[in-house]
């Protein structure tokens, strides 16, 4: 288990910026059961994790480790039954209050009777911007993931990758400083996947935002992290946290390199060691 | 782009019948008339009849036979009705043949129309607009022509004409009734019911009190025969309007409540947590979100309550009412067998029943038109 990162993101940050760490996210010993008909199920056990500003932790697992639900719980979408966590240095609840985060869920989840601007707009409506605000910051975001040109169509008028930039770009317009992401490619085929990816990666380092991001695919986790979370099922918990130190700036091609394949090994090792009791 | 392969045996049968229209008298009584003795019209309209037959027969039949079938088939059908007073007194196999004929002369036409599959989107418009006329004229037609043609007494069931004869000699009354049981009754009994429903179902949705209690209450009411209300409505409301308004409003009031509730469940658990994490209150959810979901199922509501509205207002008028009303009227001129005026009462009724819906319906389609089921 290694817990502690050592590497701290190069700083673009503002002077008042601590000179510890400034740790974003911060969960001490959580854990949270499920109480169901079929008895309590531990969804998640002793959790350990701090995120910094800046950094791309991605949470991989097979499906029922617990990492969508952690994320969940960081977005005060699920409440833990034990331990504790903060956002921003607040509780989750008081972080979601104060919209902190941006989140973007595995389907685009865009209402279908709005248009693509007023989507993006309507957590800007929720917030109560003043019209000239909304519609800036509704241009910038389409602009910032291509969807220029598609302000008045329909979701169902859109492809699914076209759709789930929409609402990414939905999730950036409240101009949050952490973006939470649930496997928000993984209903998208492998060609688009990768272009997101490519897309993804460039705003994070456009924008220097901390990101949290959910997938169960190793190249996706490898090529986007920092840092890499591997969590292992039953009952949730973290097994391995790997530290990338591929560079900032990277394109696909860095899918063939020896450093990549390396961290990548490393994760699938850690994956089959936290499933060997099974198959 | 026809479906059918075979020959159309529509046209085959149509063609035997014109046989018959031909050989056989129209009448039944008294010295007997055929149809060829009639002058060099009813020749003519006959030779024609038996060429648009001909034309006919094939499936993929040319667009020249459906627009000779469009043409003839009904110049057939006016040449019939005119010869309805001759054959007032029974009427003999000739005239059947020929009205046969044409019922399956019409018939191969709404056959041929209805599997045309028209790329133009004018086109298709005017089609979808096309066969249901014809085919509704040719019912009336027959209704005309049976009734009139086996002399069935009018007290049974008038033909169309004599309805028609009815409705622009009576306007005003109609109007009157119209105004009373429509335009007061209806329209007042469903805006209050509709809006109560509404509102209460957005008070059930937010107090689980109201949601255990009133809605197996709710769901109990609306299975009751609610028209037995009347009679009471009327004691507690007197004899005008008000009391049919207030049947209305309890006709209306559980499916608007019911599907209103329904409806506001229908937001995905997704859509949901997405507004949660907007930090969104309670009233911002509601408005851009469940609400928005739930108009499928208010439509389906409003769409539902404006049949029950007409029933509920005319049937409530059978258990007292001021000597005005569609139902007033109804109940009093079939005790004195002027059932031409009944008649005449339910297609107002049906006309005005279909112009609520036929609103409702487009209005449904502007406003949910995201809906998978309108989508474009």
């Amino acid at each position: 288990m290694t817990n502690e990162t050592t590497t701290r993101p190069s700083s673009i940050l503002a002077p008042d910026t601590p000179p510890e760490k400034d740790t974003v996210i911060k969960v001490d010993k959580l854990s949270l059961t499920f109480q169901t008909n079929d008895g309590p199920v531990h969804a998640l056990e002793d959790i350990n994790l701090e995120v910094e500003r800046g950094e791309f932790v991605s949470l991989i697992g097979p499906s029922g480790c617990g990492k969508t639900t952690l994320l969940r719980v960081i977005a005060d979408l699920e409440r833990q039954t034990g331990g504790s966590i903060t956002v921003n240095g607040v509780t989750p609840r008081e972080a979601r209050e104060k919209r902190a985060y941006g989140y973007v869920f595995q389907a685009a989840a865009l209402y279908p009777w709005r248009t693509i601007a007023r989507n993006v707009a309507l957590p800007l409506e929720i917030m109560g911007l003043a019209r000239a605000e909304r519609t800036r910051r509704v241009a910038d975001n389409l602009a910032l993931v291509n969807l220029q040109g598609f302000e008045r169509k329909y979701p169902w008028q859109l492809s699914g990758g076209m759709q789930q930039r929409a609402s990414i770009a939905r999730a950036l317009a409240v101009e949050p400083d952490l973006l939470l992401m649930d496997e928000p490619f993984g209903a998208l085929d492998e060609i688009v996947r990768d272009h997101l990816n490519e897309q993804l990666l460039q705003l994070w380092a456009k924008t220097n935002k901390t990101v949290v991001f959910v997938t169960h695919s190793i190249p996706e986790a490898v090529f986007l992290s920092t840092r890499i979370v591997v969590m292992s099922p039953r009952p949730g918990r973290i097994h391995d946290i790997i530290t990338s130190n591929l560079p900032k700036q990277r394109s696909l091609d860095i899918r063939e390199t020896p450093e990549f394949l390396k961290i990548a090994h490393r994760v699938r090792e850690g994956l089959r060691a936290g499933h060997s009791y099974e198959d | 782009m026809r479906q059918a392969q075979r020959d159309s045996w529509q046209a085959l049968f149509a063609f035997a019948a014109l046989v018959a229209a031909v050989t056989l008298p129209i009448n039944a009584e008294g010295p007997r008339i055929y149809v060829l003795g009639l002058g060099t019209e009813a020749i003519l309209i006959l030779l024609m009849l038996f060429l648009t037959a001909v034309a006919s027969v094939r499936p993929a039949a040319s667009d020249i036979a459906d627009l000779m079938l469009l043409f003839f088939v009904h110049v057939g059908g006016y040449f019939a009705l005119t010869l309805l007073p001759a054959v007032a007194d029974g009427a003999g196999w000739g005239f059947w043949g020929l009205v046969i004929a044409l019922w399956l002369l019409a018939w191969r036409l709404v056959t041929g129309l209805s599997a045309l599959e028209p790329s133009n989107r004018a086109y298709a418009m005017l089609l979808k607009i096309v066969v249901p006329l014809i085919f509704g004229i040719w019912l009336l037609f027959l209704w005309e022509v049976v009734v009139v043609g086996t002399g069935v007494p009018a007290v049974l069931l008038p033909p169309p004409s004599a309805i028609w004869a009815r409705i622009t000699t009576s306007t005003d009354i109609l109007w009157a009734d119209f105004n009373q049981t429509f335009l007061k009754a209806v329209i007042a009994g469903y805006a209050i019911g509709c809006a109560s429903g509404f509102l209460v179902a957005i008070a059930a949705d937010r107090s689980p009190f109201l949601k255990r209690g009133l809605l197996p209450v709710g769901n109990l009411v609306s299975a009751l025969p609610i028209i037995g209300m009347a009679p009471i409505m009327v004691m507690w409301f007197g004899f005008d309007w008000q009391s049919k308004a207030a049947v209305v409003v309890i006709m209306t009031f559980f499916p608007m409540l019911v599907n209103t509730v329904a409806g506001l469940a229908a937001s995905d658990a997704m859509q949901r947590d997405l507004m949660q994490t907007y930090a969104a209150d309670y009233w911002q959810t509601l408005i851009k979100l469940r609400l928005q979901a739930a108009l499928p199922f208010i439509f389906n509501a409003l769409k539902i309550n404006s049949t029950l509205a007409l029933i509920g207002a005319i049937v409530a008028e059978f258990f007292g009412t001021p000597i005005v009303g569609m139902g007033f009227r109804i109940s009093t001129e079939v005790g004195r067998l002027a059932v031409d005026m009944v008649w005449a009462e339910i297609a107002v009724a049906a006309l005005a029943g279909s112009v609520f819906y036929g609103v409702l319906a487009l209005l449904e389609r502007i406003v949910t038109f995201w809906h998978p089921s309108f989508r474009t």
